[in-house]
């Protein structure tokens, strides 16, 4: 019989701690399938955030570097810098890279390192414990932000990548969703294409994925893939942000 | 050359080809030095990050991928980068951090000081951890002992703070640098993450969530403090002949203390001088030993008394130990410090 559906290279043989529903088993897999596709696994040094995702390196089978929390980007210049002909990319929660980690995300960007973010946004603090982050969209109900956020008291939702995008430095910034089949495929895609910008040498790429979590939601895992297409797309739209490599293309 | 390009063309003989930092006042020479050189250097990275958190962190990854880095800064850039440095720590990854230390607490101001000490030796971030910190007292032995950090960072995976002052860092002296020391005599760089090509894939991680394993980690950076402590203390002694008065002093402090030492020993007073060069490890065994002898121990800091401590350690209860501080960013001179010297010299009826 054929096989069609296997697990990919790099991921290693260790079943996934996170909650059920979340998005971030989805996304490794979408990662693993992609270094695996270009053939990347043996040049590609990861970089795991602190937060949820602080032991990807249990799951992912290469190179993968510690960071501390929000410095992702500044960790991952410095292994780039040193090894210019490798893939380097940071795997970072919205707490991460878009509160304590801005500076460094935008002064990467704006250095345009070669270097791919991918940012995991479930629009607030999943490891602990649900707090609100940046990202918390206006009136979501959190727990530091019980009656719901509110924008001059809390901040407004911040649009990390449309920052980002304002760099001179970035290369490829899109933002997709992994709450259906259609946007899973998309989502792969997008990693692939930040892939490919990096390995161009083209700037930093930056693929921001809305992620569902339905334990720091409280719902379902159904209930919260569709509250990312009913709720959150309006604060965070989907679609390429930035693309520098088309502009070859449409000259 | 003065003391901040010293530390600089040193780093580069040393075979570092990666610096990452942020200016502040006064070691701005340093990443001016590193910026010119390493671009005219094949290979040579420098940046200057966007904040010495980022500088460190950058430091962190180009240690992991297996090459020799520097920063440097002064004090209240220090403290911002603990985090990094208790990483490295924890990571056990080879790095170098210079220290040209100003006075504070808060912004102080931008002159010589010596009041990161607590800081640089005891760890200075979060979690148990210690620092080899390497205590230049003339921008000759600035060349040296930069040179030197990054074998004993490489060797002992280990940060390694070169802990100077403003003064260190704007002073000029001629220099001769020494010829790199043979680099076989260094363990293989086996833990680099430089991609899974020929061999399983790695990680670099300090998180240990299960305490027995992170009680393990711990004493096994304690066993390799313990190697350090027994096989790395460095000082210098001067005039210690008979000497029934010791002034421990070590950086600037040491050399002001030289002097004033010379100046009343001319005056036949039996004060001699000892140095800590390293002061993680500290020399307090040899002090313990010079305890025997010395009646009197003048411990003078720039800072409100803060080696004391380790002084008052190293000699136990019965030593006696006069401690003479100047913080702020206080420089005495020899004159001052011999006239402290006397007049407690009398006083004790030495």
């Amino acid at each position: 019989m054929k096989k069609v559906f296997s697990r990919p290279r790099s991921l290693k043989r260790v079943p996934f701690h996170y909650c059920p529903g979340c998005g971030h088993s989805i996304i490794h897999r979408l990662v693993a399938e992609v270094i695996d596709e270009m053939g990347l696994r043996e040049i590609t040094i990861g970089v795991p955030p602190a937060g949820c995702a602080v032991l990807a390196y249990f799951y992912f089978d290469f190179d993968m570097a510690e960071s501390p929390h929000g410095r992702g980007t500044a960790l991952a210049t410095g292994l780039k810098r040193v090894l210019p002909d490798r893939v380097v990319f940071t795997y970072q929660g919205d707490g991460d890279i878009a509160a304590i980690g801005t500076a460094e995300t935008i002064h990467t960007a704006n250095r345009g390192e070669n270097i791919t973010a991918l940012f995991i946004n479930n629009v607030c603090y999943g490891m602990t414990g649900g707090q609100m982050a940046p990202t918390t969209i206006l009136g979501q109900h959190t727990t530091t932000s019980p009656g719901g956020r509110e924008g001059l008291r809390d901040g407004y939702p911040i649009r990390l990548s449309e920052m980002v995008a304002l760099t001179e430095g970035s290369a490829y910034i899109e933002r997709t969703a992994v709450n259906n089949p259609a946007n899973i495929r998309k989502t792969k895609r997008a990693i692939a294409k930040g892939f490919k910008a990096q390995m161009d040498n083209l700037g930093f790429s930056l693929i921001e994925i809305l992620s569902p979590c339905p334990t720091n939601w409280r719902m379902s895992p159904h209930e919260a893939c569709q509250w990312i297409e009913e709720e959150i797309v309006h604060s965070y739209p989907l679609g390429v942000i930035k693309d520098k490599t088309e502009r070859g293309k449409e000259c | 050359m003065m003391g901040n390009h010293v530390v600089a063309e040193a780093a580069i003989r040393a075979g570092c080809r990666f610096y990452f930092g942020y200016p502040i006042t006064p070691q701005n020479e340093t990443p001016e030095y590193m910026a010119q050189a390493l671009s005219k250097l094949k290979g040579g990275c420098f940046i200057q990050a966007e904040s010495e958190l980022a500088a460190i962190n950058m430091v962190i990854g180009g240690s992991m991928a297996g090459a020799r880095v520097m920063t440097s800064s002064s004090s209240p850039g220090i403290s911002l980068k603990q985090e990094g440095i208790s990483y490295l720590a924890a990571l056990e990854l080879p790095a170098v951090i210079v220290n040209m230390c100003r006075g504070g607490p808060g912004l102080g101001n931008i002159a010589p000081a010596q009041s990161d000490y607590f800081q640089a030796t005891r760890g200075g971030g979060h979690g148990d951890y210690r620092n080899i910190v390497l205590a230049p007292s003339s921008c000759q032995e600035m060349a040296e002992l930069a040179m030197e950090a990054f074998d004993l960072a490489d060797i002992y995976r280990i940060p390694v703070i070169i802990f100077a002052d403003g003064m260190l860092g704007q002073m000029m002296e001629p220099v001769e640098f020494p010829d790199r020391k043979n680099p076989k005599r260094l363990p293989p760089k086996d833990w680099t993450l430089t991609g899974a090509k020929g061999r399983p894939s790695r990680f670099i991680r300090s998180l240990i969530l299960d305490p027995v394993l992170e009680e393990e980690h711990n004493w096994k950076l304690m066993r390799k403090y313990e190697r350090i402590q027994k096989k790395e203390v460095r000082y210098e002694t001067f005039l210690l002949e008979e000497a029934k008065m010791v002034v421990v002093a070590f950086g600037t402090a040491a050399r002001i203390a030289k002097g004033a030492v010379k100046r009343v020993r001319e005056q036949g007073l039996k004060v001699g001088l000892f140095r800590p060069i390293t002061l993680w490890p500290f020399p307090g065994v040899v002090l313990a030993e010079l305890g025997k002898r010395a009646k009197l121990f003048f411990v003078f800091e720039m800072n409100m008394g803060q080696m004391v401590e380790d002084v008052r350690i190293a000699l136990g209860k019965d030593g006696d130990i006069y401690s003479y501080g100047r913080p702020g960013g206080i420089v005495p001179t020899p004159l001052e410090i011999s006239r402290i010297i006397s007049s407690q010299y009398f006083q004790k009826r030495l």
